[in-house]
């Protein structure tokens, strides 16, 4: 019995095992007459950049976007997550020019936050903007304005949105990398991206005129066009009620267009700081304004 | 009836009815013995352009200029869109931008009243409807501005001309009105029998329809019997009740409660032979065509613990809710203002908002009715299904809400038919766990909206 036993075992291991070195002869041999040649110096690029698949280069990946840069498709400048260093080791590495790449940032077209903006009614409900903009708009009483409840916040996987006390977000130019999440995420639109030598910049949708915005918030742009009369030849026009920058005359933009504005609707960004002409008015207040049915 | 008698009523075990709903609390008592009344015209109506679905009206009178009630002041802004008639006798004081129920500022017209006038309708002309042709009459009803007074505010005329190859064969009016506190078209069925009947057999002209049903919840047996009474000789038209239950008004419900026909998803009622029109637009094109006139007024319940005086009352289309609120009188206590039923209708975050031709209801809620809404937390969910039971489109929320807390809207679309969901509520009523679940929904279906439009801008 233990002889038949035995052989039964021989037989069994020694049918896979052939089996084994059948199959693995066929994947030996696969492997090399299947074999499809690429560039290793894709896996080397995709290795060096940052691997968050963004999206802000244009790319899906960052796996095809090494297969751009690679192919010679992309330049390893538009990779906004990697360090000015980092990407100069990456077009060394390549034996490409640096090109030149101006930063990117995510700006936002609001300034009110609820120390400046009023309040028609109380929102109560999920705490996210998209949810209030379909429970009749939110409570805010400037249709335009943002929402304060931070989609934007939760959408940055970079860390670079945060809401300051008043309810609005801020972006952190340092950490910004321009991937259109939050400007996908808002769903006022009020966020866009702009190269930070876009200094002057428009903090204000509303379309409504005059004391009718200014009834709603503090820094609304009223449409007095008094930007526009002086700022140079076609740089900002009205529309709609709304100062609009013309930003293919960006060389003649200057601080001078802000000091008129009445309200500070209209800002010049330094340093990732918005500084207000020196005609708008004082805002001294912290709190938040109290909540008024009245206002439309 | 009470639950008890309702089940032991013998007719009751028979009636028709969808599978999966709820029950909420009706709290119809409030309104529904209240015969319908008018309220007086406020000094200034407010117009918006854009109250239908569809294209917006295109203005046709300029500032400054008198118009008489009952004339058009905008023409219809393409096929899928409807003309607007002035409400009232007055001047056209201008366009401004003002707040609407859904939140943004549109353009609307601000028209003042005059305070003298009769505001007698003085704008119509009388005409035989019987021997319009079928293309005449969808004219006609597009003429009168009517859209579906029921909510959604979908222009009627286009629900008159379905595909080529559908062939409607049933009318059904849909008299349910399944939300809780509503009883417009409750009354409306009780007061204007006759409009309603006349209204019905012209939809069914239109049509070409050999058949209609009226339907209506087993909550309403009063106004199956003022019907009843006014039916045609001929036996085209029934009246049938149904099992109250919600979202038993939903196009898609009915037809299966009353007919035992199912529509496809995605696709029209006039796919399977049918047409739902509610009650409130039958009656209104019955009263309406034969005078050729138009949509000014509508009956509107105003209800709620909020309200001093609630009942049914016929509105002129612009009035704004502050002029309401002042008229009915607040009990002090309003905290909390819905247009629409509690269930599907609009949270309203302005005063200034006016009523407009798909608004059936304005609610009134008290501090007391919501704190425990608000203060109430939220929980993890318990795969407990209640959901699932509770879905009238045998959708999964329970898995939906999990993938849009995850923001995997593709998938939900994609894979569990969010686009089926039709926001009744259900859901999130029943959930133990206090989940906002269709408000999820909400937000995954604007952002796949928003999304398919930035495919479309980047690929023209």
């Amino acid at each position: 019995m233990s002889s038949e036993f035995t052989t039964y075992i021989i037989s069994a291991l020694a049918f896979m095992g052939g089996l084994g070195i059948v199959l693995a002869a066929v994947l030996a041999l696969a492997n090399k007459k299947l074999h499809v040649q690429e560039d290793p110096r894709i896996d080397e690029v995709e290795g060096m950049l940052p691997g968050t698949n963004c999206g802000a280069c244009g790319s899906p990946g960052c796996r095809a976007f090494a297969e751009a840069c690679v192919g010679g498709n992309a330049n390893p400048s538009k990779c906004t997550v990697s360090s000015r260093d980092m990407v100069a080791f990456i077009a060394g590495y390549l034996g490409v020019e640096v090109g030149e790449q101006e930063k990117i940032v995510a700006r936002l077209a609001c300034a009110g936050g609820n120390h400046v903006a009023r309040m028609r009614a109380n929102y109560a409900g999920m705490g996210s903007c998209r949810a209030a903009v379909a429970a009749g708009g939110g409570g805010k009483a400037c249709a335009w304005g943002c929402l304060g409840l931070g989609d934007c916040e939760e959408s940055c996987g970079f860390d670079a949105i945060h809401m300051d006390r008043h309810g609005l977000p801020v972006v952190d130019e340092d950490k910004c990398v321009a991937c259109n999440d939050c400007v996908v995420a808002c769903p006022l639109d009020l966020f866009s991206l702009h190269p930070v030598s876009h200094q002057l910049w428009v903090a204000c949708k509303s379309l409504a005129q005059g004391d009718d915005a200014l009834a709603d918030c503090d820094v609304a742009c009223t449409g007095c066009a008094r930007c526009a009369a002086d700022a140079p030849e076609g740089l900002i026009c009205m529309k709609n009620n709304l100062a609009v920058v013309d930003y293919s005359k960006n060389h003649l933009a200057s601080r001078i267009a802000t000091e008129r504005c009445p309200t500070g609707a209209i800002v010049w960004y330094d340093k990732g700081q918005a500084i207000k002409g020196g005609a708008a008015r004082k805002i001294i207040r912290k709190e938040p304004l109290p909540i008024r049915p009245d206002s439309r | 009836m009470s639950g008890l008698a309702k089940l032991l009523d013998p007719a009751h075990w028979f009636r028709s009815t969808f599978s999966h709903g709820i029950h909420p609390a009706e709290n119809k008592h409030f309104t529904a013995n209240k015969p319908i009344r008018r309220l007086p015209f406020p000094p200034e109506l407010v117009l918006p352009l854009s109250q239908h679905a569809g294209a917006p009206s295109q203005l046709i009178v300029h500032p400054g200029q008198e118009v008489v009630r009952g004339e058009p002041i905008a023409k219809a802004g393409g096929f899928v869109s409807v003309p607007l008639h002035a409400p009232a006798t007055g001047m056209i004081k201008g366009v401004e931008l003002m707040p609407t129920a859904r939140g943004p500022k549109t353009p609307c017209v601000i028209l003042k009243v005059y305070p003298g006038d009769s505001q007698e309708v003085r704008f119509y002309q009388e005409r035989d409807v019987d021997k319009m042709t079928p293309q005449e009459i969808m004219q006609a009803v597009q003429d009168s501005g009517l859209v579906g007074l029921g909510g959604a505010a979908f222009p009627t005329h286009v629900k008159l001309s379905p595909p080529k190859d559908h062939k409607v064969h049933t009318v059904l009016i849909n008299g349910c009105e399944c939300e809780p506190f509503l009883t417009t078209d409750h009354r409306v069925m009780i007061e204007m029998a006759e409009y309603l009947i006349r209204g019905t057999q012209i939809f069914m002209k239109a049509l070409g329809a050999k058949k209609a049903i009226i339907g209506t919840e087993d909550n309403k047996l009063d106004a199956v019997e003022a019907l009843q009474a006014k039916l045609p000789a001929d036996g085209s038209i029934t009246v049938k009740a149904v099992k109250t239950k919600y979202p038993q008004g939903a196009e898609k419900m009915l037809a299966k409660a009353l007919t035992g026909l199912e529509i496809p998803s995605g696709n029209f009622p006039s796919s399977v032979g049918l047409a739902v029109f509610n009650v409130s637009s039958t009656a209104e094109i019955g009263e309406l065509l034969p005078l050729s006139r138009g949509v000014i007024e509508r009956v509107v319940t105003i209800t709620g613990p909020g309200i001093e005086h609630p009942g049914n009352y016929m509105v002129p289309i612009g009035t704004p809710l502050r002029f309401i609120l002042n008229q009915l009188g607040f009990s002090g206590q309003a905290r909390h203002l819905i247009m629409g039923g509690p269930m599907m209708g609009g949270t309203v975050s302005s005063l200034d908002v006016p009523v407009t031709k798909g608004c059936g209801g304005i609610l009134v809620l008290t501090e007391e009715d919501t704190k425990d809404q608000i203060s109430r937390a939220t929980y993890p969910c318990i795969s407990c299904a209640k959901c699932v039971e509770a879905c009238p489109m045998h959708l999964n929320p329970s898995q939906l809400g999990k993938l849009a807390y995850k923001h995997r809207y593709d998938e939900m679309s994609g894979d569990y038919h969010l686009m089926d969901c039709f926001e009744c509520g259900c859901c999130s009523f029943v959930c133990p766990s206090n989940i906002p679940l269709v408000q999820y929904f909400r937000i995954a279906k604007s952002s796949l909206r928003e999304k398919a439009m930035r495919e479309k801008a980047k690929a023209s």
